[in-house]
Formats: structure tokens, C-alpha cells, sequence
């Protein structure tokens, strides 16, 4: 398998690999992929007052493909409101990387990470603002 | 202590294929440049000295399994000798019956040959393998039939190293008047073999396992009782029939020189092997959730299999580079499915992902090994503080019942 | 010794035994792995398959490596007639076994085999072949060139022919390549033969150059090496040699001239002492020379010549440990008595002007002593 010269830097040096305390106020996990397939991809974001993601950690449990498309968009969905974390599509992620076509599914996972680390902060603080939130909590 | 240096990258394949030993390429020289003689020609000398090299060659083949030079047919490898064996014999007796044994771990030449005769109208039966990766003789036994013409069982695996009872099966077969083919491809010069004991009618052969050139192999065909086989390879009529095509001298010459220093040194370099199979081993089992796939002692020294749980394969190779190793076979290691070896194992499919396979040889150091050991140590750490796996099971949560999303 | 046996085999050029020999003892990886050694010996194997691939004016994907000519031959007659149900083969009867007995086998699967006639010039008979095509269509099987007379057969108008009655053509192509230039797609075939060791390549290494869109059946089952077509590690220092030697055979197509003069000078020699030259008449490769004089028996000759130091042949190299005459001469008509007096004389890269006066004069002398009228002489 030949790689890329952007997924062997950021398999060589992977960017914001970690976990953050799930149970932190802002924080939600996106956890996707499944051991028996060969990948499995967890990806945190903290969201701040704002609605923004001021920062991701991710943890991948796959080829190198996996895991720089996982830490591409750790850096990608920094600085981002959570909509516009959402509009992140797979085959950018492809391109960038330049994946080959065996490949591909890894970028699709990137993707449903996304998705699902949104989804699970949607779930988590539906109806109540986080601003409500920080009110309570003072 | 200070450690020695070591060129990189540093082979540990030596079971995906292994160099011409130095020794082996020099006796091969003279007969592409200066003995170039076809074997076949019998009107000249140059014919009759490449003929001579080659029945040199095939005494040394005979001498190494103890058989006799006239059951030697050469082939161009031992993928040839298998479809040779397997098709040649279950064409021939199709008249006696039309169902076969093999098991399930074997490698591919045996295994598409038999799904080649399946679609040919053939019955084929599937042996599984117990944990060990060894087949149980009472299986094997419980699965011969009165139409039963040929069962294959290879001598060793070529993803995990272990060792069948080849004698033992030999002996079930030839009471029931059953053929057993041998794909011993993997077994020359890392194990014994001796066929005025072992009751086996056809065994194959490759030079290229064992330090001869790649495009040469061999199949054995008992003489007494004498195996009948149909012919695959139609042509001049060479190999008394059997396989026709121009004998490539060279090449027959490095499988006998290869061969030769096989019988010569096999006792003693296994014994260099088991040293640093053991170092690695030793190096290795002592990372955390690492399991060794096949039977511990049942297996050759050059072949260590290892799963490293919550790490994938890919990126584990990937990440140790400097060495070259395999992930399950090096013929289905392009395509992303885990090895059907460590499957029939009843490994899971993680830890079929996460296996490498380490195969150790003739030209292995042992600063290699522990630079190996270092590497993966290193690596498999780094690799695991990245996984999600990893943390989970560090944080007490059983795997087996996370609901994966589907995919 | 003096070396006049090219045909049956060749030595290794200097400079294809250079490109190979790294890959012994340092580029040594299975060409299946995929780490660092596996992949130089792949990035070997799809050069070489490019190099084959422009020497006959094909794509690489059209070439599948094999183990030599006689593979080549089973797996395009096996592989090709397993596309069809079971129908016509056209053989001509002077193929080389390697063809002959697996057109054979096919007969017994239930196909029907014929032969076309080939006349005493050795050259097959176009009109008995498009006679036999009328009837029913199928596969057909015809060499280049002869291995035992030269004779180059009409291939492409064979191939044409079967294009018209929709029939696969195959010819073998192991005794032309390196002697006449040869074009893939201006022959017109399905798919050609060649084997390395005939043009100063290794043995034990060939391919079968096959046409775009046909969809070969595999005769090696287990691997996809070959994508699919061949199982089987690749024997990468043979198919690095083979490329290189099939690169130089076409740079080095000039040197038939000389041969053709080498060959002509014999002939006039063996014309002088009263033998007859098979398939003279006919379109030949320049290097090969077959003949006989009546009353003298060619393996006998053979073994003077050889204690004298030159070794010729006395029929195909595959066959002549049978005793029976040739079957390419008893096709062409020639009688028992005078096919087995035949000699094969095939000239190479090494042969030098003096080596055919040699050669003659010592001839002279063992037919001689072997009693032959000298009032030939």
C-alpha cells in the first residue's frame, strides 16, 4: 500500500490525539467504526458558549488512513460553529489526503464521526442552551 | 551494553520467500552462461552435461526427504507441484471415486485447486483445525469415505508455523487406500522429513523457502506402491510424462545445491533459529494482550505469529517499517480481508487484523531480533495511546458487548 | 566445442545475466509483499512486463508470464478453448508437442481435431485450413516458425481467416521471436508464445501475450499473481532476464543477415556432398538449416560431429530421445529412410564465418568413414 505524503505526516505526526473527560461540561463524543471491520474511530469535541468548537481530540483504532483522516479533522472542525462542522464531507477529506479507492470508507468514517460527536452534544444538551447551562451552574 | 548496528530495513519474511544463499548462486552461474546446454538435447555434449547437472540436482532433492531420485518430478514451483498433485491425481482416479479432504488453513494453491475440482463435479471437504491450528486426527479420520480418492494436509502452515501429524494421517490413509498429498513447501530444511517412514504418496516442493531461486519447484510420486497421476502440463513428454517443458538447469541446479545445504546445515541452524525465536518471543509475550497464534509446541522455530489486541494491522506495519514482516499471508496480504488462517484459528477478527507474522532465518541476527523487540515495543505503545480500543479495555469496559454502529 | 544448436536452446547474454543476477541474493522479496523488499521486486516485475509489452506493441496487461513456451502453449489452447463449448481445433500437424498433445487432450474432452496439410516445403496449406474453418469454427493453432525447419508459416492470413469465421487463433511464436521481427497486433492472433531461453534469456521463463478483451482461463490455480492468469511466485530473475533478452533480440535482428549467410554457405556445402535441404523453397528463419543424406543415419552423424567438437541436432530437442523420425518431416511428406538422416544445423550469436568450413569439412570426413558413395565427393 502506497501512502500519501499527507497521510504519512500525519500518521508520522498525528494532531490532537487524546481524550478529553466525557462528563465535561461542552464535551461530546462521537464513536464510530467497529473492531470486527478493522476501524474504529472516537472523536471528542468541546464546544464552547458560543456554539463553537474551540477544540477536538481523537482516538483511532485503524490502517494509516484512519488515523490521518481522523487527525485532519480534529484541525479541520476546530474553529468551526457545529453547522458548519457538519458541512465537512468525506470526499474533501479524500482529496486532501489524496486516499486511493480502497481507502475511501476510512474518509466516510471521518465524516460519521463528525456527525455522531454533533449528534451526541445535540442529544446531550437538547433544549438547553449552554448559556442556560452556565447560568445554572453560577 | 552497547548494540550492535543493523542494516535496515531488516528482513523477517523468510517465509514469504528467502534470498539464493550466496553458496546456491554461485553453482547456478555456469549453467546460464557456460553449461547452457538443454537437458533434453541427446545428440551433443552440452545436452548431456546439463543432463547430468540436472540428475545431480535430483539426487540431492531425493537425499534431503530420503527418496528415491526416480520419484522426483521437477515443476516450476511448489504452487505447480500442488495443482500437479491434487488435479493430476484426482483426474486420474476419478473412476474410483470423486470426493477429497484438505483443511481449511491451507494455502491457496491447495485450496483454489480444490474449489478448480469442485466446479469440475468433485466433492471437497473442508477440514477445520482446532484452536492450535493442528487437525485432530479423529476429525480427519471421521471424514473419510469409501468414495474418498486423495486427502492434502500440508506439513507446515505457512502463517503460523505449526506442524501436522503428517505420519500419523499418512498411516489412517493408507489403511483406508486413500492418496495423501503433502504440500511440504514450508517443511524443507526446518523439519525432518523422512519418506521411507512417513506413508505419503505425493509431497511438493520449492527451492525458493528454503535459499534456492524463485521458478523451480518439485513434487515427490511414490514409486512403491506406485501413485498413478494424469499430467497437467502437456507437451515433449520430459519428467517421464508427467511434466513436459524445458528443463531449466540452473535453476534445478540451485533447488539441489539449496537442498543439499539444507540436509548439511538444518540441525545446526535450527538451533541458531530456536535461539532467536526465543529471544523474540521472549521480547515480545512480555508487551501486555499479546497472544501467540498456533500451537506452541507443534511448530517450526522460524515462524512466530503474534496478535497485538487493540492495534490494526496495517498501521502496525506501517509503523514498524523497518522491518519487513508480514500480515497473514504474503499472497492475500494486498486485499484488506483478515487472514483465513487465523480465522479457522477461531481468532477473532481484531486480533486476525492485528497479527504479524515474524518468520526468522539462514541470514537473522541477533541485534536484529532485539532491535525488532525494541521497535515493537515502542510502537505497539504508541499505537495503543492512540486507540480507543485500548482505552476502553484499560478502563474495565468489555468489548464483546459494545453495540458497534454498523458501518 | 563449436555450438550449432541455437534453436534448441541459447546461452544467457552478458547483459541479461547483468540484469538478473541482483535478484539471487539482494532484490530477493516475494513480489506478493508488501513491504519494502516485496515492493522492488514488484517495481521489477511491472518494468519488465512494460519492456515485453513495448517489443511487441502491446499494453503490459496483455502479457502473462509464465514458466516457458510449453506453459505458454497449454494455458492458450486450455485456456483459450475454455471460453467455448466444445467445438473445432485446427492444429497443423507440424506444431511442436507442447501444442500437438494438448490439442490431443482437448480431443478427448470432446472436441473435434483436424489437421490441416502441410506440404513438402514444410509450409501448412492455407486453402485445406479455410476448408476445414467452412465447416465450423473454433480454435486454431499455428506456429511461426518451424523449430525443426524454420519454415515461417502464414500466420497473419491464418489469423485473418479466423477473424472472418470467427475462430480464436493462437500461434506459437518461440522459434520466430529473435529471428524476424514480430508485431502483436499486425499478426492479427488472439494470443502468441514465446519462451526466454531461445533468445539468450533463462530458461524456465516465457509468457503469453494475450489480446485485450479475451478473458483467459487460468491452467495454475492458487494466487493472484498474474492477475489471476497464473498462480505462482513470481520468478522475478527470470522475467527480468527474459525482458531484457526480448529487448535485445529486436535491437539485435540485424544479426540474421549474417546468419543467413552462414546458413547459405552450409547449404551449398551440403548440396555439394549430395544431401537434400528440407523446406529450402519455403519462406524460412535465417539461423536454421535441415537436411540429410540418404543412407546415413542423422543420430549416428550427430555423435561423430559431436566427438569432433560440434554439436547439431537430429530432430527437435524434446523428442529426440525417441527414436522414431521426426513427425514435422513425415508431415511434409518426406520418407521414412531419408527423416531419419536429419540433421538440424541452427546457427547463433556466437558462430563465426570459420565455423561453417569447419564444420563442413569435418562433416565430409565422418560421412566418409560412415561409407557414403563418395562419387558424391
Amino acid at each position: 500500500m502506497a501512502y500519501s505524503d499527507k497521510v504519512l505526516q500525519h500518521y508520522e505526526n498525528p494532531r490532537n490525539v487524546g481524550s478529553f473527560d466525557k462528563n465535561e461540561q461542552g464535551v461530546a463524543t462521537g464513536m464510530v467504526g467497529a473492531p470486527a471491520c478493522g476501524d474504529v474511530m472516537k472523536l471528542q469535541i468541546k464546544v464552547n458558549t458560543d456554539g463553537v468548537i474551540e477544540d477536538a481530540r481523537f482516538k483511532t483504532y485503524g490502517c494509516g488512513s484512519a488515523i490521518a483522516s481522523s487527525s485532519l479533522v480534529t484541525e479541520w472542525i476546530k474553529g468551526k460553529t457545529l453547522d458548519e462542522a457538519m458541512t465537512i464531507r468525506n470526499t474533501e477529506i479524500a482529496e486532501e489526503l489524496a486516499l486511493p479507492p480502497v481507502k475511501i470508507h476510512c474518509s466516510i468514517l471521518a465524516e460519521d464521526a463528525i456527525k455522531a460527536a454533533i449528534e451526541d452534544y445535540r442529544s446531550k444538551y437538547d433544549g438547553q442552551s449552554l448559556l442556560s447551562a452556565k447560568a445554572n451552574n453560577e | 551494553m552497547e548494540q550492535k548496528a543493523v542494516n535496515l530495513p531488516i528482513y523477517l519474511d523468510y517465509s514469504a520467500t528467502t534470498p539464493v544463499d550466496p553458496r546456491v548462486a554461485e553453482k547456478m552461474v555456469p549453467y546460464l552462461t557456460e553449461f547452457f546446454g538443454n537437458p533434453a538435447s541427446r545428440s551433443h555434449a552440452y545436452g548431456w552435461t546439463a543432463e547430468k547437472a540436472v540428475e545431480n540436482a535430483r539426487n540431492e532433492v531425493a537425499a534431503l526427504v530420503k527418496c528415491d531420485s526416480r520419484e522426483i518430478i521437477w515443476t516450476s514451483g511448489a504452487t505447480e507441484s500442488n495443482n500437479l498433485a491434487i488435479k493430476g491425481a484426482a483426474h486420474f482416479h476419478k473412476g474410483k471415486g470423486r470426493h477429497l479432504i484438505t483443511q481449511k488453513t491451507e494455502h491457496k494453491a491447495v485450496l483454489d485447486t480444490m474449489r478448480e475440482l469442485e466446479r469440475e463435479g468433485y466433492e471437497v471437504t473442508y477440514l477445520d483445525v482446532e484452536k492450535n491450528g493442528l487437525v485432530s486426527l479423529d476429525v480427519f479420520r471421521a471424514a473419510l469415505r469409501s468414495d474418498t480418492i486423495l486427502a492434502s494436509i500440508m506439513m507446515v502452515n505457512n502463517e503460523i508455523g505449526v506442524i501436522q501429524p503428517i505420519a500419523e494421517l499418512g498411516e489412517i490413509c493408507r489403511t483406508k487406500g486413500v492418496l495423501f498429498h503433502v504440500d511440504a513447501a514450508q517443511a524443507t530444511g526446518k523439519v525432518n522429513i523422512d519418506l521411507q517412514l512417513m506413508q505419503v504418496d505425493l509431497m511438493s516442493f520449492s527451492a525458493h523457502k528454503t535459499y534456492g531461486p524463485k521458478g523451480i519447484g518439485a513434487l515427490y510420486v511414490r514409486r512403491k506402491p506406485r501413485v498413478r497421476l494424469e499430467g497437467q502440463m502437456h507437451g515433449g513428454g520430459h519428467e517421464r510424462g508427467l511434466r513436459s517443458g524445458t528443463l531449466a538447469t540452473h535453476q534445478i541446479v540451485g533447488m539441489g545445491e539449496a537442498f543439499r545445504l539444507a540436509r548439511e546445515e538444518m540441525n545446526s541452524e535450527n538451533e541458531r533459529i530456536r535461539y532467536l525465536r526465543d529471544r523474540l518471543l521472549d521480547g515480545l509475550t512480555q508487551i501486555e494482550e499479546t497472544y501467540v497464534n498456533g500451537d506452541l509446541v507443534k511448530r517450526v522455530p522460524h515462524n512466530i505469529n503474534i496478535s497485538f489486541n487493540f492495534v490494526e494491522g496495517e498501521s502496525l506495519i506501517m509503523a514498524i517499517k523497518e522491518l519487513a514482516v508480514s500480515s497473514g499471508s504474503a499472497c492475500t496480504s494486498a486485499s484488506l480481508e483478515p487472514s483465513y488462517v487465523l480465522r479457522a484459528l477461531g481468532r477473532n477478527d481484531e486480533l486476525a487484523h492485528s497479527s504479524i507474522r515474524f518468520s526468522i532465518g539462514r541470514f537473522t541476527t541477533e541485534a536484529e531480533i532485539d532491535f525488532a523487540i525494541d521497535l515493537i515495543r515502542k510502537k505497539i505503545n504508541r499505537l495503543r495511546e492512540m486507540s480507543p480500543l485500548w482505552e476502553m479495555f484499560k478502563d474495565g469496559v468489555d468489548l464483546d458487548k459494545v453495540q458497534w454502529a454498523a458501518h | 566445442m563449436i555450438y550449432f544448436d541455437y534453436n534448441a536452446t541459447t546461452p544467457v547474454d552478458e547483459a541479461v545475466f547483468e540484469a538478473m543476477s541482483p535478484f539471487f541474493c539482494q532484490i530477493y522479496g516475494n513480489a506478493s509483499s508488501l513491504h519494502q523488499s516485496g515492493r522492488r521486486a514488484r517495481a521489477a516485475l511491472d518494468e519488465a512486463r512494460h519492456k515485453v509489452a513495448m517489443v511487441f506493441n502491446v499494453h503490459p496487461k496483455q502479457v502473462v508470464f509464465t514458466s516457458g513456451g510449453t506453459e505458454s502453449n497449454n494455458l492458450a489452447l486450455k485456456g483459450l478453448s475454455a471460453l467455448l463449448p466444445a467445438s473445432q481445433l485446427i492444429v497443423s500437424p507440424i506444431e511442436h508437442a507442447s501444442v500437438r498433445v494438448p490439442a490431443h487432450e482437448l480431443a478427448w474432452a470432446g472436441w473435434k481435431l483436424l489437421m490441416p496439410r502441410v506440404n513438402e516445403a514444410g509450409l501448412v496449406d492455407l486453402e485445406d485450413l479455410e476448408r476445414m474453418l467452412k465447416q465450423k469454427s473454433g480454435l486454431i493453432s499455428v506456429m511461426l516458425a518451424n523449430n525443426e525447419t524454420g519454415v515461417l508459416q502464414p500466420v497473419s492470413e491464418i489469423a485473418r481467416l479466423g477473424k472472418k469465421f470467427g475462430a480464436f487463433v493462437h500461434t506459437d511464436a518461440v522459434q520466430a521471436f529473435g529471428k524476424i521481427s514480430v508485431d502483436f497486433n499486425s499478426l492479427g492472433v488472439d494470443a502468441l508464445s514465446i519462451a526466454g531461453h531461445k533468445i539468450y534469456g533463462p530458461k524456465g521463463v516465457g509468457a503469453l501475450i494475450v489480446r485485450e478483451g479475451i478473458d483467459l482461463m487460468p491452467v495454475l490455480t492458487g494466487g493472484s499473481q498474474e492477475r489471476g492468469l497464473r498462480a505462482g511466485t513470481e520468478n522475478v530473475a527470470a522475467i527480468v532476464g527474459f525482458a531484457e533478452a526480448s529487448k535485445l533480440a529486436v535491437e539485435n535482428l540485424s544479426l540474421t543477415n549474417r546468419l543467413g549467410e552462414y546458413r547459405d554457405q552450409l547449404e551449398n556445402g551440403v548440396l555439394a556432398l549430395g544431401g537434400q535441404i528440407f523446406g529450402k523453397g519455403s519462406p524460412r528463419v535465417a539461423n536454421t538449416s535441415y537436411f540429410a543424406f540418404e543412407g546415413i543415419d542423422g543420430p549416428k552423424l550427430a555423435s561423430r560431429l559431436n566427438d569432433f567438437g560440434f554439436c547439431v541436432a537430429t530432430g527437435s530437442a524434446c523428442s529426440s530421445g525417441k527414436t522414431e523420425p521426426s513427425s514435422v518431416l513425415g508431415a511434409m511428406g518426406i520418407s521414412e529412410s531419408l527423416a531419419r538422416g536429419a540433421i538440424r544445423v541452427s546457427f547463433g550469436k556466437q558462430n563465426i564465418k570459420s565455423d561453417v568450413e569447419k564444420l563442413l569439412s569435418v562433416m565430409t570426413q565422418c560421412l566418409l568413414t560412415m561409407g557414403m558413395d563418395t562419387a558424391c565427393i
